[in-house]
């Protein structure tokens, strides 16, 4: 496992960070940007990771999921609503028959410090309060620490629990520093069968970047081409505007390729991206900005 | 080349900017003037082929005028004026450089056919940042290594080419200026409307008159400027065939002369590099403004353990290169500068299919009008080819392989060029040792095409001699 890791390309972070800056150029414009905007809003997993989340918070987001905005109803519900174990259940029931999945963390998110058979059981327990996802986090420490085996099998055994629940591995990118380390981490979680890999929690600076972006689906394509598997990518954290979440959408298509421009192969973690998505759209439907107040904090 | 599923709409830069005069006359002595000549001609918009200005021709009279107005200003005012109040000058022009950058990158993107993403983002920061950098020397040429107080020549005559005009009329106007010269600038005949802009932002300045004198016209123009006896200094950017001419030209007078010439410079890839950084830097090194870059990277040398793969990335990327309107803000490869380069690029290329290389280019929709020729790569190619040693200044690869770093050395210098190199590698040790091999006057290390004001750049072999930028391209300017 050592020597295949490092025995992948390196990355040279200049060129990583010069291309990710290129890509970040495009302009986006008219019906461009308005499909943009529509497919932004599809692939969203509505977040709420909060110590002070209540069922109520949790029941509001989802009717927030179902309906982003009551004033545009052609509006495409979100991809996912993303929760703590403990309150999928309150998910579940709120978004029963709306085709919105829930998502849960889980592994001892979002430190990932704790034993194997506590991981197993925290993702065993969200599956079976319904959850269709589980974004679970790597040992970072066993990784900076170079035991990838360790990391690798935590993956594997977290997958054996999940069942027919997708899988999302969170590398935490920001904690692995380097882009080597992003691209091997990405190669690894893939490796033990990861159905996405996801840059962050959203609770370490930095969270997700262009470039880690970048870097990950580079990783996600490579293996497609290697394995026949495509891979998903989630980049969460920091995303908050529609332009940001348009840049994230070019470097998909320039980067994975088109088939990665769909809910079930690209996702962004975020809360906030979620209005500013809606405003700019109503803005091109209507030609005037609304106010904040317009669009409902859920 | 794009997906339907996330095709981006049309997003052109707004041709308002600029304002395009039908005709313009000469720059001399701080006054537009007409020619004493009748000659005349055309620039065009290489991406429509619309006519876009009717310029002169300048004929010997014209520059008679111009060098005698530039020698008035040189002897009254610019080369007895304190290098600090020079440096005012040059800060104003970057700084009006900077404030009507938009217009001047719009321009540059109709009138030589490059990619408005490329003119914005590369061109004018690295104009105005050539004159803030000289701007800092023009009072601090005591210091720069060439004694106390380095006098500067003269009268410079200056002949530009028509892949970056206003930023090789930057690379020339800056530090001659900075280090006293007054000058005359000739601008290719396919592109002069940036100079020409240039010319007002001198007037915006304040700038002395005389002290820039920009003289349109085509090659009988540039021989009459360089040939001229009124002249110091010579410096050309061009083909290494004008090159020869000129050399021959100026030799037994007192005329000091630089050259910066063509070039086939090898973009080496090693099976450790890293790989998707290094198929940027080989579609930059290539393709960054249609290959028409005298230190292109147009060979690729590919260690053949990595070739397969490597090809395969590189392909894939192709694909996804945006060739259009130079205006749109996505277009990626724009127009060829002009109908005769595009005649060189197809007959070399056919050439090259000819002597037995296979060719490649991602499906590719060219414009109806205009001059376009797709983003192209040649594999199996030798080193005897005709499109491994000829450049071909256009957005044609050749990929050719090697074994060993010995190898790749060998092969890299075995051509009469010499401006640049591309080194990818991840191991530091390699890239320093092939950099102490490579006989060209630019080794990129994991990049390519990287310019900065401060770093000097010029050629080995028939690539020319001098180097312009940093500290060393004073001493092109200055009496050492």
């Amino acid at each position: 496992m050592r020597a295949f890791l490092h025995g992948l390309p390196g990355v040279d972070q200049v060129g990583a960070d010069q291309r990710a800056a290129m890509l970040a150029t495009r302009s986006i414009k008219t019906t461009a940007k308005r499909q943009a905007i529509d497919l932004a809003v599809s692939m969203v997993d509505l977040t709420t990771l909060e110590g002070a989340d209540t069922p109520g918070k949790v029941r509001a987001l989802c009717v927030k999921a179902r309906h982003p905005d009551v004033a545009q109803p052609d509006v495409p519900r979100v991809a996912a609503v993303c929760v703590y174990p403990d309150l999928v259940a309150e998910a579940v029931t709120a978004l029963r028959g709306s085709g919105v999945k829930v998502a849960s963390v889980a592994t001892a998110f979002p430190s990932g410090r704790a034993t194997l058979d506590v991981k197993v059981a925290d993702t065993v327990h969200a599956v079976a309060e319904g959850a269709d996802e589980i974004d679970m986090v790597i040992d970072r420490g066993a990784f900076l620490s170079g035991r990838y085996g360790k990391v690798h099998d935590e993956i594997v055994a977290v997958k054996a629990a999940c069942g027919d629940a997708h899988l999302k591995v969170i590398l935490e990118t920001g904690e692995l520093a380097t882009y080597d380390n992003v691209r091997r981490a990405s190669w690894l979680s893939m490796l033990a069968g990861a159905d996405f890999i996801k840059t962050s929690t959203g609770k370490v600076s930095p969270a997700s970047t262009l470039p880690v972006t970048l870097i990950m689906l580079e990783a996600v394509r490579d293996f497609a081409a290697a394995t026949g598997r495509k891979v998903g990518v989630k980049s969460a954290g920091g995303i908050r505007t529609a332009k940001d979440a348009i840049k994230y959408l070019v470097l998909v298509n320039e980067t994975a390729g088109p088939d990665w421009l769909d809910p079930g192969l690209y996702r962004l973690g975020a809360s906030s991206l979620l209005n500013d998505l809606l405003m700019q759209r109503q803005k091109m439907a209507t030609g005037h900005y609304a106010g904040p107040d317009y669009f409902t904090l859920d | 080349m794009t997906d339907a599923l996330f095709e981006y709409a049309p997003a052109p830069e707004s041709r308002d900017l600029v304002d395009i005069r039908s005709s313009y006359g000469l720059f001399i002595g701080g006054e537009w003037v007409d020619s004493l000549g009748d000659e005349r001609g055309k620039s065009i918009n290489p991406a429509t082929e619309e006519v876009l200005a009717e310029i002169a021709y300048a004929g010997q009279p014209d520059v008679d005028r111009a060098v005698d107005a530039a020698r008035k200003a040189y002897d009254s005012v610019w080369s007895r004026m304190p290098g600090s109040e020079r440096a005012k000058y040059l800060f104003r022009i970057a700084r009006v450089i900077q404030e009507r950058a938009r217009e001047l990158a719009v321009l540059e993107s109709i009138d030589n056919g490059k990619p408005i993403r490329e003119s914005r983002d590369i061109d004018l920061p690295l104009v105005a940042a050539h004159f803030f950098y000289y701007a800092g020397w023009a009072d601090k040429l005591g210091y720069a290594g060439f004694g106390p107080e380095p006098r500067p020549l003269g009268v410079a005559a200056q002949v530009i080419p028509w892949n970056f005009p206003l930023l090789m009329l930057a690379w020339k106007i800056a530090p001659a200026l900075a280090c006293g010269n007054t000058v005359v600038l000739k601008p290719a005949e396919t592109t002069p409307l940036t100079a020409l802009l240039f010319a007002e932002i001198c007037r915006q300045a304040d700038l002395p008159p005389g002290v820039v004198n920009i003289v349109t016209g085509a090659g009988g123009t540039g021989q009459a400027l360089v040939t001229h006896p009124g002249v110091d200094k010579v410096a050309f950017t061009g083909s290494t065939e004008v090159g020869r001419l000129i050399a021959r030209g100026v030799a037994g007078t007192r005329k000091r002369l630089t050259l910066e010439l063509g070039g086939k410079a090898a973009n080496i890839v090693f099976e450790d590099a890293p790989i998707d950084q290094a198929v940027e830097g080989i579609v930059n090194g290539i393709f960054f403004n249609q290959g028409h870059v005298c230190c292109a990277g147009s060979r690729l040398l590919v260690q053949e353990s990595v070739e397969a793969e490597l090809l395969a990335a590189l392909k894939r990327r192709l694909g996804t290169l945006r060739l259009g309107d130079p205006l749109d803000k996505n277009t990626d490869i724009g127009a060829i500068n002009s109908s005769a380069q595009l005649e060189k690029i197809r007959s070399l290329s056919a050439e090259g299919e000819a002597e037995g290389a296979a060719r490649w280019s991602p499906p590719c929709v060219l414009p109806d009008r205009g001059f376009w020729f797709p983003p192209t790569l040649f594999t199996g190619v030798s080193q005897s080819h005709r499109i491994a040693r000829e450049e071909i200044f256009g957005p044609v690869l050749s990929v050719l392989t090697f074994r060993t770093p010995a190898e790749a050395v060998e092969k890299a210098n075995n051509t009469p060029y010499g401006l640049s190199a591309g080194v990818w590698t991840e191991k530091g040790s390699r890239i320093l040792w092939m950099a102490a091999r490579l006989r060209a006057g630019v080794v990129w290390a994991n990049t390519f095409n990287r310019f900065d004001p401060a770093s000097p750049f010029g050629g080995y072999k028939e690539s020319g001699y001098g180097r312009e930028g940093g500290r060393h391209g004073l001493e092109a300017y200055l009496e050492v």
